[in-house]
């Protein structure tokens, strides 16, 4: 058998394999190919939904404004830990932490340096970039379950030492630091709910656009290959070490822009809010909306913030069963995400319209 | 020819000239090169010489070490002893991902195509040693990015044509039958602008017509792309049809090099081939 490297996925069981919740989810990943150039019905559409995502906030009461905000917020999230599982196939079970040190790092720069909200989000995607790319070094001799154990690590140390008497000046400790609203600039007649809405909206727009760019061009299709057929990938000169751990910096960057956002959004940081239950719950969102999609994300933010909250009113006592069934069905009925799902229904009514 | 000499295989083997004649340096040269894997000799001290221009076949029963030889060509294997040296550098020591922006292509025995994508942006992979645009280049869409992926989706559209893949260009690869499959495996080795390419078995699988598109193909690829093929194959109507020289392996050893002809009478070619008599 010396004569055969393995080359087959089924053979040579890389990636996703390392959960089982989402193992059998594999065979279901088909990377919707990103247009080289959006048709113009896409750019119809794609216009249309940005424009209804900037008038939403005037024609929502204050609380779903604020909830809707904090879906953007996981958005972000989502994009940066699809980009690495989803794309990429290492998986992270350590995105949770990702997300605590970036909502730290700009609570701590605002409460302790009086930094302005806007600027304090950079440093904090900035840090965990770098952090995600020193991470990711040893992730590279590690794969599957074992790249999982090694994030679930960072995952349950986190919020230690978020505690930690050492820091306990910035971190604030046990209590946390509690931040203020920020205020609307330039005098703009709208409230402070719709400002940090377009806030974070627009860092959304940014963002995601980057990730589109990103994926749909040469290192996008780098990243996929690797998570394909590493063999071949490396054989056709991809040098799979340096996108991978480049790729999960760039996922931790979004991951620690979105927790500083969610710091300024929530107005209040503490090591319990970012347990190792926020991995998984990230983990939850990629694959429920669709791995290695972009709108998933949406869709993933959009059930990760709702579905809870909606299991909690149907059953006081026992939501986490009702989440869990709803989970099943979801996997049960959407192997591919809602992002799956959506676009076979596109499929069916551009079908039906074309006969 | 049976009952041939070893002084007499030597003498031919000395008398060889490659297709191209004249004294040319040798693109790829295999030099006494030695794996084992655990204690089982996998190539025991083969050396051979590539010369450009050429299409090389390997051949041998199975288990003979072609394809060992080829992961070692890629560095999915170490080399224990020898030396391989590409335009006279030595690969054994070079990174995986150093050898496809040498010049040195490949295809794989059992398919290894990145099976979510489609066949364009599989192939379109095989250039990105061709290519250079930074993760940075990429997420703001820089010039070089765009200009890169322009220019990359022109060759690929080239190669898409010389392949008879048009129409399947948006296809995911996974749906397409075997044959095609390789194909496309082999349009994505082509998109590097390889100078030597090594074909792991491309006739493996293929029909009656298939082969002979094949056969064709391989032939266009020297003539029109000035590639040189080393090309490891069962099928023997097809190695003999097209190599301008051949390399017999048996158990890891080199048993036979020279023209078709030669190596088809081969003593010990026979034998291997036929077991022992």
């Amino acid at each position: 058998m010396v004569e055969k490297v393995k080359t087959s996925s089924t053979v040579a069981p890389h990636s996703m394999g390392a959960l089982p919740l989402i193992g059998p989810v594999k065979a279901q990943i088909q990377t919707v190919p990103l247009p080289r150039r959006l048709g113009r019905a896409a750019a119809i559409r794609i216009t249309l939904l940005v424009v209804a995502g900037l008038v939403l906030p005037f024609l929502l009461q204050n609380f779903y404004v604020f909830q809707l905000t904090l879906a953007m917020v996981y958005a972000i999230a989502l994009m940066g830990l699809n980009m690495l599982v989803g794309y990429n196939g290492q998986i992270s079970l350590g995105h949770g932490a990702l997300y605590a040190i970036g909502a730290y790092i700009a609570a701590i720069l605002m409460n302790s340096f009086d930094w302005p909200y806007w600027a304090s989000i950079w440093p904090a995607g900035l840090a965990c970039l770098i952090f995600g790319y020193f991470f990711g070094l040893p992730a590279l001799r590690l794969q599957g379950h074992y790249l999982a154990l090694a994030s679930l690590a960072l995952a349950v140390t986190t919020p230690q030492v978020l505690k930690h008497k050492s820091l306990e000046d910035y971190t604030g400790g046990f209590s946390g630091i509690v931040l203020s609203k920020p205020d609307v600039p330039f005098g703009l007649p709208i409230n402070q709910d719709q400002w940090i809405y377009l806030f974070v909206y627009a860092i959304m727009l940014v963002l995601f656009l980057i990730a589109y760019n990103l994926l749909r061009g040469r290192i996008g299709r780098a990243m996929i290959a690797i998570r394909d057929q590493p063999v071949a990938a490396e054989a056709m000169g991809i040098n799979s070490a340096i996108i991978k751990t480049s790729t999960f910096g760039v996922s931790a960057f979004y991951t620690g822009v979105a927790g500083a956002l969610s710091a300024i959004v929530v107005q209040f940081v503490s090591p319990d809010s970012y347990d190792f239950f926020l991995s998984i719950t990230l983990l939850v969102g990629i694959a429920v909306g669709g791995f290695a999609t972009i709108s998933g994300s949406i869709y993933g933010a959009l059930f990760i913030l709702l579905v809870p909250n909606f299991a909690g009113e149907l059953s006081k006592s026992a939501p986490w069963a009702i989440y869990g069934v709803l989970l099943i069905l979801v996997m049960y009925f959407m192997p591919t995400g809602f992002a799956g799902l959506i676009r076979r229904v596109g499929t069916l009514i551009s079908r039906q319209m074309a006969h | 020819m049976l009952g041939f000499t070893d002084t007499a295989a030597v003498a031919a083997h000395l008398s060889y000239v490659p297709a191209r004649g004249g004294l040319v340096t040798p693109l790829l040269e295999v030099d006494q090169v030695a794996v084992s894997f655990g204690g089982i000799v996998a190539l025991d001290r083969v050396s051979f010489d590539v010369v450009t221009g050429e299409i090389c076949g390997l051949i041998g029963p199975n288990g003979a070490g072609k394809t060992t030889l080829f992961n070692c060509l890629s560095r999915l294997y170490p080399v224990h002893s020898g030396d391989i040296r590409f335009e006279g550098r030595s690969l054994i020591r070079m990174a995986k991902h150093a050898i496809a922006p040498l010049g040195i292509g490949r295809t794989f025995q059992n398919l290894a195509l990145f099976r979510s994508m489609s066949v364009r942006r599989n192939i379109m992979v095989g250039g990105h040693c061709r290519t250079r645009s930074s993760f940075i280049d990429n997420a703001f869409r820089l010039p070089i990015a765009a200009r890169e992926e322009t220019t990359l989706n022109e060759r690929v559209g080239d190669l898409l044509a010389f392949l008879k893949l048009d129409a399947q260009a948006e296809i995911p690869v996974s749906a397409l039958p075997f044959g095609l499959q390789k194909r496309v495996e082999l349009g994505r080795a082509l998109a590097a602008a390889p100078k030597l390419l090594l074909l792991d078995e491309p006739a493996a699988g293929l029909n009656h017509e298939e082969l002979g598109d094949l056969a064709r193909m391989i032939q266009e690829i020297r003539e029109r792309f000035r590639i040189t093929i080393l090309l490891v194959e069962h099928h023997m109507s097809l190695v003999m049809g097209i190599s301008d020289k051949v390399v017999a392996l048996d158990f890891g050893r080199k048993i036979a090099e020279g023209t078709p002809a030669y190596v088809q009478q081969h003593p010990d070619v026979i034998r291997a081939y036929l077991g022992a008599t």
